[in-house]
């Protein structure tokens, strides 16, 4: 049949659409305007989307001010400021915290690595991806946007769209990954608490438990994993 | 002076009523053609989606109809951008360059009127009292004016990449240069076998001589139109042929670097090609409005357009699966569709179609003759054939043995 074939697909399509061969992909995203109709596609356990400054079970900020977030971004979007914390009233723990914290969402790409430099886990990246903003200074979420509020729930500004549910996921690529950087969780928790919810679970509906053959697996490949390191680190230094 | 085959412009012509009447339909013509392609491009979205697991528009109005209209308000509303490098006259005109064309293809084609031997075309106005043809205009060349019209779309691209002062827009021009040229010829004899048939350049005696059935679809025995629907589908530039706007290699062909409403220009002008040249493939192989006339007079009045629309879909819809279903050729593999398979094919038909008249004219045995011919045909291919075959194995051996061209 060759081309012929291909034609008698698309046909078939036109008038049946569910085909064993694939159904209608398309969700009726509506951006919360459609009722009933507004669907939207489960997100990915490691998405990137809009920043939180977490803070502690206790309500102190993680964030100690110490600019490696700043450093490490490659869109140079993220503009920090650190200050003395006052002894008697302590923002932070420990001597000093994020006076001044914004990004810039006009350059941020999202590619998480303030995430791995920051030593607190004082900035998360959510899932929430619906915040089209309609000028240049929206764009800059300063310090008092980013951090959760009293609940530990990220503030949702007036241009941001959410769903019941998108603010629970406030560190879910921390906690979808395991330490060693394994794709999975490996048993160990390796996050402080947060605010609002304590330690939490790993993401993804991952077991806190897991059976030791998973485990002799995971360790295996581990160690291979870090040999290949090894060497590939020796060879940088030579 | 004979303007045109119009009965309407035989007599004397004068601001009342001819003039006025040229006018209206000027503007009908107009403003039907722009809904078409509105429609159309609603269409070509919707089917494609239905045809790739997808929905389409659906939130512009009922089932996403306005989509189109809102899709050109936005359009208006966009910045227009033109690089530093681009020369800024031809820049500006190259839309109009192909919009222009589309337009004027479409004036030559009968959208109704009865044909059914007797009258050809003609309708009597309701409160003019005059007789007309519903087409914007009959000139003689008809037919020849659509070839026109198609050869000065190229301008349109070619100038529109060429000053755009960018790479990919550059390349994609030439692509369509070279894409369009060669389609050209294929098309020109697929239009010839049709004309051999009808005696005559116009689109108006092109479907008189189709009336009752008499389609040139199977008269000139389906090779011409075939060559002409594949050859008219490169002319446009639609998929499989579209390597002038190949997304993955040219980012956006010619239009590359158009935005706003010249952007759209050249969108609405891709569209009304597929509106226009799917009715000159209905008005040249499918009888254009001709078609069984029964019922009352109101029905019997707008039957021919009826059918005219109905044919139209039909070419419609198989444009948009051509879309959906084939993937895009290969650079030579378009070129040797066209000069090796097409135009050969098509000259050869020709030739064929020229032999049958000739024996129907002189009282040869049509069959002997048609079997001679055929086997002439044959032979040439063969022959056309086996010449590709030792091109290719004879460049084969010289890039083995290492000689570069």
């Amino acid at each position: 049949m060759g081309y012929l074939g291909g034609f008698a697909v698309t046909i078939r399509k036109f008038f049946r659409h569910d085909t064993p061969s694939g159904r209608v992909v398309t969700k009726e995203y509506r951006a919360g305007q459609g009722g009933a109709s507004d669907q939207k596609r489960p997100k990915p356990q490691r998405m990137h989307g809009r920043h939180v400054l977490n803070r502690y079970e206790d309500g102190m900020e993680k964030c100690i001010g110490c600019e490696l977030c700043a450093a490490v971004c490659p869109a140079r979007c993220i503009h920090v400021r650190g200050a003395d914390n006052d002894p008697d009233d302590p923002t932070s723990p420990g001597e000093r915290f994020g006076f001044v914290y914004e990004i810039n969402y006009l350059r941020c790409i999202h590619c998480d690595l303030c995430v791995e430099a920051c030593p607190t886990e004082a900035i998360t990246e959510s899932k929430l991806f619906e915040f089209s903003f309609t000028n240049r200074a929206d764009a800059i979420y300063t310090k008092t946007e980013l951090v959760v509020g009293d609940d530990g729930r990220p503030q949702q500004l007036p241009w941001e769209d959410w769903r019941p549910g998108d603010d629970e996921h406030t560190s879910a690529w921390m906690r979808a990954t395991a330490p060693a950087g394994d794709d999975s969780f490996e048993g160990i928790v390796a996050w402080a608490g947060e605010l609002g919810y304590g330690v939490r679970a790993p993401e993804g509906g991952q077991p806190l438990e897991r059976t030791e053959a998973e485990a002799a697996a995971h360790a295996g490949q581990g160690h291979d994993g870090h040999d290949g390191h090894d060497s590939h680190g020796g060879g940088g230094h030579h | 002076m004979i303007l045109a085959l119009d009965p309407l412009l035989s007599g004397d012509v004068g601001w009342w009523p001819e003039v006025t009447i040229v006018v209206i339909k000027v503007v009908l013509a107009f403003v039907v053609l722009l809904l078409a392609v509105m429609a159309m491009v609603w269409f070509e979205r919707k089917v494609h989606a239905d045809m790739t697991n997808r929905i389409g528009p659906n939130l512009a109005g009922p089932f996403g109809i306005f989509q189109t209209l809102a899709d050109g308000v936005k359009f208006f509303f966009k910045e227009d951008l033109m690089p530093n490098r681009a020369d800024p006259l031809v820049f500006r005109l190259a839309p109009y360059l192909s919009l222009v064309p589309a337009f004027i293809t479409f004036t030559v084609i009968p959208l109704g009127g009865r044909f059914d031997g007797k009258n050809a075309g003609e309708i009597t106005l309701p409160g003019f009292q005059k007789v007309t043809l519903l087409q914007v205009a009959d000139p003689h060349i008809g037919i020849l004016l659509v070839l026109a019209m198609s050869s000065v779309a190229v301008y349109g691209i070619l100038l529109a990449g060429w000053s755009s002062g960018s790479k990919y827009p550059l390349l994609g021009s030439v692509r369509a240069t070279a894409q369009m040229i060669s389609y050209e010829a294929a098309i020109g004899l697929a239009v010839l076998a049709v004309l051999l048939r009808t005696g005559s350049l116009s689109t108006n005696a092109i479907v008189d001589h189709q009336a009752g059935w008499n389609w040139n679809l199977w008269t000139t025995l389906f090779v011409p139109f075939v060559v002409f629907l594949i050859a008219i589908t490169a002319e446009m530039n639609r998929p499989p042929f579209d390597l002038v706007e190949a997304e993955q290699e040219l980012v956006g062909g010619f239009h590359t670097e158009y935005s706003s409403i010249r952007f759209a220009l050249f969108f609405l002008s891709e569209f009304m090609n597929v509106v226009t040249m799917s009715a000159i493939i209905v008005t040249l192989f499918f009888g254009g409005p001709s078609g069984p006339s029964f019922g009352p007079a109101w029905l019997r009045a707008i039957l021919p357009t009826a059918w005219f629309l109905g044919k139209l879909l039909v070419f419609l819809f198989l444009f948009v699966s051509f879309r959906a279903t084939l993937p895009r050729l290969r650079y030579d593999q378009l070129m040797d569709l066209g000069w090796k398979l097409l135009i050969p094919l098509a000259l050869g038909w020709f030739l064929l179609l020229v032999a049958l008249r000739v024996a129907a004219d002189s009282d040869w045995n049509p069959f002997a003759t048609g079997a001679a011919l055929i086997a002439g045909l044959a032979g040439g291919g063969l022959l056309l054939r086996k010449a590709v075959r030792t091109s290719h194995a004879r460049r084969a051996a010289e890039a083995e043995a290492g000689v570069t061209l």
